[in-house]
């Protein structure tokens, strides 16, 4: 009989250091900060919950026997006589867009430590990010004074309401967080806490310029879902 | 370099910056310039999936992580897709449902 060796040995290709990593039985994602990788998982969670809410949102539509309001009209502004369908929300793509640019920037001034080109940055992606909620307001205003209800409406299928209400109800809670926290980073970053290591008044951990890049993640998320939102609610 | 950080020039994110500008215009033209059908939902598509993955890629900087994190990310997302498969059979499943029960009641 053949005799068999105790010990197995399994050869790893390469490619598979993912599943290397995950199975080191250590700190799973080595070298990311632990703050990172928390955001990303949180990211994940949310990226679930909006998938989720879009996915509703298709189901309904292509499920009802009524017809659906068309956004193109729905969405128009009059400029003038001229009716420029989804003025509004062009205007408010390009200004989320424009907030994820001066956020990337933010957090490579983070990198950096540069603290005072850091701090402008993020503020003014919170003051987009502020407008952005504006413009969202003004919205809602203009159509609930148009009789939308989240059980009703005068353009066609009655669900069209509860979906707006509740995706972009959820994206601009998400934005309004975000903006809270980019003034509360800014202020931060202005006043130099990153630099000196100031324990944050909540948390008592020490403050780092990893914050600034964790805070970028939320942010850019934010953007990335009204990617979606614009593409399968208001154009599609 | 301190642990987990990064450094990228200037130029990188400002062409990202810029094609993002492009992207959603050229998005906002399809629906400007009424295109209809297969057309209109390609493009959508498209703009929507070039922005999100420059977005993902170089802002929140995926393009620069390593594999394990990328795939932990990514790869519970597919289940999306799933998830997506089996309620877009079932809505038209529920459509069809509809219509049956209208045209027996004459609803």
């Amino acid at each position: 009989m053949e005799e068999v060796s105790p010990t197995v040995n399994v050869t790893i290709p390469p490619k598979t250091e993912a599943f290397k990593e995950w199975a080191s039985d250590q700190k799973a994602f080595k070298g990311v900060p632990w703050g990172k990788a928390m955001m990303w998982i949180f990211l994940v969670s949310d990226t679930f919950v909006f998938s989720i809410f879009l996915i509703s949102y298709m189901t309904v539509r292509f499920s009802t026997k009524a017809e659906w309001p068309n956004p193109s009209e729905v969405f128009a502004l009059h400029v003038g006589h001229v009716s420029v369908p989804l003025l509004l929300i062009a205007i408010m793509t390009f200004i989320l867009i424009s907030s994820s640019g001066t956020m990337a920037l933010a957090v490579k001034y983070g990198y950096e430590k540069n603290r005072k080109k850091c701090a402008i940055l993020m503020l003014a992606t919170a003051v987009f990010g502020a407008s952005f909620v504006g413009m969202q307001v003004f919205e809602w205003t203009k159509l609930i004074m148009e009789g939308v209800r989240p059980w009703e409406n005068p353009f066609g299928a009655p669900q069209f309401g509860s979906i707006f209400f509740m995706i972009t109800g959820f994206h601009g809670t998400h934005v309004t967080i975000g903006v809270i926290f980019l003034f509360i980073m800014a202020r931060k970053a202005w006043r130099g806490d990153f630099d000196t290591g100031r324990r944050g008044f909540f948390t008592s951990q020490k403050s780092h310029y990893e914050a600034v890049e964790i805070m970028g993640l939320y942010w850019h998320f934010v953007d990335l879902v009204w990617v979606f939102i614009f593409a399968f609610f208001y154009l599609w | 370099m301190a642990e987990g950080t990064q450094q990228h020039p200037l130029k990188i994110y400002f062409f990202v910056w810029i094609l993002l500008f492009v992207f959603s215009a050229f998005s906002y033209g399809v629906d400007y310039l009424q295109f209809e059908g297969f057309t209109r939902w390609g493009l959508i598509l498209l703009f929507m999936l070039l922005k999100a993955g420059f977005i993902c890629a170089i802002f929140m900087h995926m393009f620069w992580e390593r594999l394990p994190i990328i795939s932990a990310i990514l790869m519970p997302c597919c289940a999306v897709l799933v998830f997506l498969f089996i309620m877009w059979h079932e809505s038209y499943y529920t459509q069809l449902v509809r219509k049956i029960y209208f045209l027996i009641t004459g609803g």
